[in-house]
């Protein structure tokens, strides 16, 4: 056996050996990419020595001596680098995740109205999805700030809309909401009623698979717990809405979106929510025909279909674009820059104009870009992997 | 007992029956069939209002020659025209050649240049501009005529389209000391350069883009590690942080004394952004390969490098022809980043024409405008490509 084996080894030369030329091309492509990034960071080093510069991060430590419009934590002019841009990464993440749940939502009605038996209404939902999808979110954006947020009138002469909420060339502001004193004890109820539902479901568990909560009782239980919420909520009031006052030169209390904000928020909703409503009309679209008969055989009704057959099913298809659609949210707000809302490109932009150290704060903010995308689909797929069929 | 008597029966054709079945099928049909009429005639009313009476299109047609092509010098205007009728024959006689999705294309390229000479007609280019506009339009029926005919061997107009790029890049650079001086890049702007960096952000990439894909599905895991990890990196990032990166860091990974001009920099960060998602829909497509094929292949005893020539690539790349356009769309929609690093192609010409005086208080006219071109423009691709789509009968195969 050994004999033969070698014999054939040596019958094989080693210029046509598989194992070697699989190492041979490896090492080949991986050393051409090595003195490829080998000259890039030569001609990097020698190039930032030249203007003085370093591949450092303590600027970072420094004042960064730039006002910004709008923060979600205290920021003054005085503070470092590293807390102007967190400040970005914030107002990135705030208006990532409010987007993503406001185009969830528009999408979702974008792509219900595509398919109801309304010719009418399906028309005008693909019109504005054609639209919207064959135009650039920049333009979009332009048209949003420059072209209606810009051009409204002055704060004396604000538009109002019902529920004191107002719109000027600074912006929309709206009530705001403000936790009273009664919130805790809400709070502390709702939970209460949460954590009694949950241990009853766990004990008529333990009662035995046998006699597992029947659906009515299920809906009972919500409904129970919803009315304590409510009623909690009427009697305590542990909300109370701050509104927008005009004073002398603005308004003062509720809520101040600033109009760079929300051209970004309302853009970026827009423009998503096209892409959402095709993909939830892919989806629902996948469920085969004959699923549907074969429910409506059974005997369920039309609202025991969506949530028992179709919905289960399209989300199977429609999870993964959808990731992917708000991954595509995420990293289009960083045109922000156009309408001047600071995100953390904008704020990183300034810092490398101001601290002439473009290199390490660009590799700063690809890294955060990065990894929120990677958090972003380790979720979703997370989410899709119990969505997914379990194939016995 | 008397016969009962039964209604007349309603009508289940004619446009009665349709409206009620599409329209007024139930009373929740119907209050949403009111409420987007009344909608869709407040918003007809309004923006045609405004379209026909308020709006001052006279800032598009004062400056249309800027939208189309920036800064370029009128007395060498030909150049483009030129360029642009190379790309109809081609285009022409590719449909007169090839199936009928090219023939839609070519059509589409046709009426959008006789709608332009009509729109130079009414602007400040003049009629000379409108009448080589036209002749271009004819063009593409010329070379459609030669196609059909089979004047055009098949083998020639494919070296034609590979040499057409560069030799339009030529066309409109210049040669220094000739008829043609040389015209330099930040002169370039408008339509022709949003045309142009979409178009070398598509075809440079391709091949990165095919390669990645192969690399990312190699066995050999240096390759696929190296191939994911630049895919991943790409798509991982906004394209306005590689156009900076492009614009900003460029200058300092260069030789000391090479220096790269703001188009090629800004058409470099388009192709390697382009070419990670290009990358992803041809994986997609090597994915739909039944690896039956390549046992068969490396059976009759193809390497490698041969099946993938010449057994997988071929069919890989033709299933993914309609998300390569739908690519293009989605790379011409983002050629407007451009704009955020300071080049004037057509967005940032829109800009640059509401910083003139003359301009002020027409800010929706110039954008609605620019909206419009790409709208025009993808709205045609991606019809092209749902007709491509059906043509090369991709997923019913």
């Amino acid at each position: 056996m050994t004999n033969a084996g070698s014999a054939e080894r040596h019958a094989v030369p080693l210029w046509r050996d598989v194992r070697v030329l699989r190492v041979a091309a490896q090492l080949v492509v991986v050393l051409a990419v090595a003195i490829l990034l080998g000259l890039l960071v030569r001609n990097l080093t020698g190039a930032m020595a030249q203007r003085g510069l370093s591949f450092e991060f303590a600027f970072l430590e420094q004042t960064a001596g730039f006002d910004i419009g709008e923060s979600p934590i205290p920021y003054r002019a005085t503070d470092t680098y590293a807390q102007a841009f967190l400040v970005g990464l914030l107002n990135t993440l705030f208006i990532s995740i409010l987007g993503i749940l406001l185009a969830t939502i528009l999408g979702v009605m974008v792509g219900v109205a595509r398919l109801s038996p309304n010719w009418l209404l399906s028309r005008v939902a693909a019109g504005y999805v054609e639209l919207i999808r064959n135009t650039p979110l920049l333009v979009q954006l332009f048209i949003i700030f420059f072209a209606v947020l810009s051009q409204l009138p002055a704060v004396r002469d604000s538009i109002a809309l019902p529920g004191s909420i107002f719109l000027n060339q600074r912006g929309l502001f709206v009530p705001g909401p403000q936790l009273a004193a009664t919130f805790a004890p809400w709070l502390a109820l709702v939970a209460a009623g949460v954590a009694g539902a949950v241990a009853t479901w766990a004990f008529a568990r333990r009662r035995g698979a046998a006699s597992r909560p029947s659906y009515h009782l299920r809906t009972i239980g919500l409904l129970a717990l919803g009315v304590i919420a409510v009623v909690g909520w009427i009697v305590l009031a542990p909300v109370r809405f701050d509104v927008p006052v005009l004073g002398r030169f603005n308004f003062t209390g509720g809520l101040a979106l600033s109009s760079s904000f929300t051209a970004l928020l309302v853009g970026l909703v827009i423009y998503t929510a096209a892409f959402i409503g095709e993909v939830v009309r892919g989806g629902v679209q996948s469920v085969r025909r004959g699923q549907l008969e074969a429910a409506r055989a059974l005997g369920l009704s039309e609202g025991q279909i969506l949530r028992l057959v179709i919905i289960p099913q399209a989300l199977r298809v429609i999870v993964p674009p959808l990731t992917s659609q708000y991954l595509n949210l995420t990293k289009n707000s960083s045109l922000a820059i156009a309408v001047g809302y600071p995100d953390v490109f904008k704020i990183g932009v300034t810092m490398a104009n101001q601290t002439g150290q473009p290199v390490p704060v660009i590799a700063l903010v690809m890294g955060t870009y990065l990894t929120i995308s990677l958090v972003t689909s380790l979720l979703m797929n997370l989410y899709n992997r119990r969505v997914q069929v379990l194939e016995r | 007992m008397s016969v009962e008597t039964l209604p007349p029966p309603r009508t289940t054709i004619g446009p009665i029956a349709w409206l009620r079945r599409n329209l007024f099928s139930g009373w929740v049909s119907s209050l949403m069939t009111s409420l987007v009429v009344g909608l869709l005639l407040v918003l007809a009313i309004n923006i045609g209002q405004w379209a026909l009476t308020e709006a001052r299109w006279d800032v598009v047609s004062r400056n249309l020659r800027l939208f189309l092509v920036g800064q370029y010098p009128a007395d060498q205007l030909w150049r483009i025209w030129l360029a642009l009728a190379l790309l109809s024959v081609l285009t022409g006689a590719s449909a007169g050649l090839f199936g009928r999705t090219s023939r839609t294309l070519a059509f589409a390229l046709s009426a959008l240049q006789a709608l332009l000479a009509a729109l130079v007609l009414a602007s400040s280019l003049g009629p000379v501009a409108a009448v080589l506009l036209a002749v271009n339009a004819a063009a593409v029926w010329i070379g459609f005529v030669l196609g059909v005919r089979r004047l055009v061997p098949r083998r020639l107009l494919v070296y034609a389209w590979i040499a057409s790029l560069p030799l339009s890049f030529v066309l409109l650079s210049g040669i220094a000391d000739t008829p043609m001086p040389s015209i330099g890049s930040n002169l370039w702007g408008g339509l022709l350069l949003t045309v142009l960096i979409a178009a070398v952000g598509i075809v440079l990439s391709f091949p990165m883009g095919v390669l990645l894909a192969l690399g990312r599905r190699s066995t050999l895991p240096a390759v696929r590690i190296l191939s994911t990890g630049y895919i991943e990196l790409i798509r991982g990032v906004p394209l306005v942080t590689i156009l900076f990166m492009a614009d900003v860091m460029l200058p300092f990974f260069l030789p000391g004394d090479l220096r790269i001009d703001r188009v090629a920099r800004a058409m470099g960060g388009v192709v390697l952004f382009s070419a990670a998602y290009l990358a992803e829909n041809v994986r997609g497509g090597l994915q739909a390969i039944p690896s039956g094929q390549i046992e068969a292949a490396h059976a009759l005893g193809l390497n490698t490098v041969q099946t993938n020539i010449h057994i997988v690539l071929p069919q890989a790349l033709r299933a993914v022809i309609p998300a390569n356009v739908g690519l293009f769309i989605s790379l011409l929609k983002d050629t407007t980043l451009v704009t955020i690093v300071g080049l004037l192609e057509l967005l940032g010409i829109g800009r640059a024409v509401l910083a003139q005086p003359a301009s002020l208080g027409a800010t929706m006219e110039v954008y609605v405008f620019v909206a419009v071109v790409f709208f025009v423009l993808c709205y045609a691709m991606s019809q092209a490509s749902y007709r491509l789509e059906r043509e090369l009968g991709v997923g019913t195969r």
